[in-house]
């Protein structure tokens, strides 16, 4: 039996804005029945605030929780503040969740993710870039990273719990170890390198510079059919590389480039600069 | 008190009245060693005999037979093992992919420590094919491993056409009969049976003993190792108590016995006709004709079975699932695939299972709320439009 927060249970037991909404502005659907749970978000937007907010969920408890936890959260909001809440934001909104069934949590942070790149028009949903990784929940090595850093993973099996991958047939799980060693050996090899402004650690620098590119400088561009990633840090200098129709304008690729610093000097540290990778 | 309706009994059974009577005196009055020499331990001896026999008794076993074990785990540990050590030569176990893990998983860890294993299938009814059976056996075939019914879906294999088959090889035959124990007929006199795993919890003794038959002359090495105790096959300082009650269990069963064919199979199948009636997309796992007169095991369909286990739970019923949120897992019950349930009704699974204790007005109660559970579940359910179309065209 899972030990499930009051908050859970009244969510689960009284679920908020479960429905649909006519002409929603914005649909974002993910899961699937085969996985064992399916989450459709509809969103209605007045002046880019969010006015109403509607779930249909299939699944457990705590993914119809977290479903109408997510509306609750959404509703009043700008488009941008939506954008900004990830799974830990959910999980915390219930008074968290067990360890096990964090997956919910990612799965209305996937679910509002699709919403809003649906309403920006962005034709393919940022969750479904990157190549699959977990062959039997259809999970990409991209969510797969995202969820390591923005959640301090360091386990397999912690990768399972929040994003299901390799909970089937474990023959990911290579493939998962590399990733888990790959992001935190990045970390390691800046360990030396890197005067860490106070208190902040080398691990959650780039953690903080990952969530700042992926919450507010990658929508942005793909509204314009571009995109930006992070290739490395070296000392304060981040190298990130520009693809889609970025790369095609090399004047719009200066402005580019001082955007992303300031908003990285913004919310990750004064010190930092961006340089273009292989340049 | 809240209202409480426990239909999980293939989980774990209430223990009966007479039984927790019967075991009582042997902590604080009769708590001596066996292993003794003085009266006061040494008379205990006796006790431990007679519950041996009474376990022989349901069993249609030889008391020498019988030996006590912790739980229906180390039985079937102890058999797989045993059986392995006393042929070393021989590499190869056959057992099926619906076993309980108690068995399941120690092939498998078996399988990775150099032993070959081979899982033979199930059809859509959970059934086995005996030409696969056949088929598999080999030279080094140290042992077959296979339950006489399934927990999850009650389904009962053809425990003595497979032993014929196992038997003409000359292969120790092993069975985990767990669910079968106190739920169906058994003579051991007449089986073609080496080895069988049973349970106390399961049969209204308490939780913590086992017990283990080896059919005399079959070869066999302890798995516990120690001291003399039952006759050098399973160390230990005997747990008299639950050993007293586990005695008292079986005989409690072999009374009951009848009561399980014909009572209980009659709330079962009235509960299961009440729901598959009342409830759409609801289908039944398992062969209908071949299997335990207790157990139930249906899928609601388009719903998940956590969530219904969690609204059943707000109003008192106790039942269980083959969802992966429940199985601790994060995909569904592994005797719900091998059967080849679709996912999306594998998902919804819910395991229903009698015992002597259940009532008819409780079968009525549990009737009367299943179906609002799931309307309200397909309601939150985004494939309940779907659902609505299939429905439509079934009709139509
Ligand atoms: S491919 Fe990831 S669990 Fe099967």
């Amino acid at each position: 039996m899972w030990e499930y927060s009051k908050k859970v249970m009244d969510h689960f037991l009284h679920p908020r804005n479960v429905g649909e909404i006519e002409n929603a502005d914005a649909i974002g659907e993910i899961g699937n029945i085969a996985c064992g749970d399916a989450l459709r978000l509809y969103l209605k937007l007045k002046d880019g605030r969010i006015v109403d907010a509607k779930f249909k969920t299939f699944g457990c408890g705590s993914a119809i929780a977290a479903a109408s936890a997510l509306t609750e959260m959404v509703i009043g909001k700008t488009i941008e503040d939506a954008s900004r809440i990830t799974n830990q934001d959910i999980a915390n909104y219930l008074d968290g969740l067990p360890e096990a069934k964090m997956h919910c949590s990612v799965m209305g942070m996937e679910a509002l993710e699709a919403a809003i790149a649906n309403y920006r028009g962005v034709k393919i949903k940022p969750t479904e870039e990157g190549t699959i990784i977990c062959k039997c929940f259809g999970v990409t090595d991209n969510i797969i990273k995202r969820v390591i850093l923005s959640n301090h993973l360091t386990t397999i099996e912690q990768v399972t719990h929040y994003t299901k991958a390799g909970g089937g047939c474990k023959s990911c799980h290579p493939e998962i170890q590399k990733i888990l060693d790959e992001v935190w050996a990045k970390g390691e090899l800046v360990t030396p390198k890197v005067k860490p402004p106070k208190k902040m650690t080398n691990i959650r620098k780039i953690q903080l510079i990952q969530e700042t590119i992926d919450r507010e400088i990658r929508p942005v561009l793909m509204l314009d059919g571009g995109d930006v990633e992070l290739v490395d840090i070296e000392d304060n200098t981040v190298y990130v590389s520009f693809r889609g129709s970025c790369t095609e304008c090399p004047s719009s690729k200066v402005t580019l480039k001082s955007t992303v610093e300031s908003k990285l000097k913004e919310f990750v540290s004064e010190d930092l600069v961006v340089e273009e990778a292989g340049l | 008190m809240k209202k409480l309706v426990y239909v999980d009994n293939n989980a774990t059974t209430r223990v009966a009245d007479e039984v927790l009577e019967e075991m009582l005196p042997y902590f604080t009055e009769h708590y001596g060693n066996p292993s003794s020499m003085h009266t006061f331990g040494g008379k205990l001896y006796r006790k431990i005999d007679e519950a041996r026999a009474k376990v022989a008794d349901l069993l249609g076993a030889d008391h020498s037979e019988i030996i006590f074990t912790s739980c229906g785990t180390e039985s079937d540990n102890a058999a797989v093992r045993g059986t392995l050590e006393a042929y070393p030569n021989k590499r190869h176990i056959i057992t099926t992919r619906v076993e309980h893990p108690a068995v399941l998983s120690l092939c498998q860890y078996l399988a990775r420590t150099g032993y070959e294993v081979t899982e033979l299938h199930v059809d859509n009814n959970g059934l086995l094919d005996l030409e696969e059976l056949r088929s598999s056996i080999r030279q080094d075939t140290a042992l077959v491993s296979i339950m006489y019914a399934n927990n999850e879906t009650g389904v009962i294999f053809p425990i003595e056409e497979i032993g014929e088959i196992v038997k003409e090889k000359g292969i120790t035959f092993h069975c985990d009969a767990v669910q079968a124990v106190g739920k169906l007929p058994l003579d051991m006199s007449k089986s073609t049976i080496d080895m069988l795993s049973l349970s106390g919890h399961k049969l209204h003794a308490p939780k913590g003993v086992g017990a283990l038959y080896i059919k005399k002359g079959v070869k066999f090495k302890p798995f516990i190792l120690g001291g003399h105790h039952e006759n050098n096959r399973r160390a230990g300082t005997e747990n008299v108590p639950y050993i007293v009650a586990l005695g008292k269990a079986c005989e409690l069963a072999k009374k009951y016995l009848a009561e399980e064919q014909t009572r209980v199979r009659k709330l079962r199948d009235k509960l299961e006709n009440e729901i598959l009636f009342r409830v759409p997309n609801a289908r039944l796992n398992g062969h209908k004709t071949f299997r335990l007169p207790n157990t139930t095991n249906i899928s609601f369909e388009y719903v998940e079975g956590e969530a219904i286990l969690l609204l059943l739970d707000e109003v008192g019923i106790c039942a269980s699932s083959g969802s992966a949120c429940t199985s601790g897992s994060l995909e569904p019950s592994h005797v719900l695939r091998a059967m080849g349930v679709p996912f999306t009704a594998a998902h919804g699974s819910i395991r229903f299972s009698m015992s002597r204790y259940n009532t008819e007005e409780e079968m009525d109660y549990i009737a009367e709320h299943i179906p609002p559970v799931i309307r309200r579940l397909k309601e939150i359910s985004p494939y309940a439009a779907e659902i609505e179309k299939l429905e439509l065209a079934r009709k139509g």
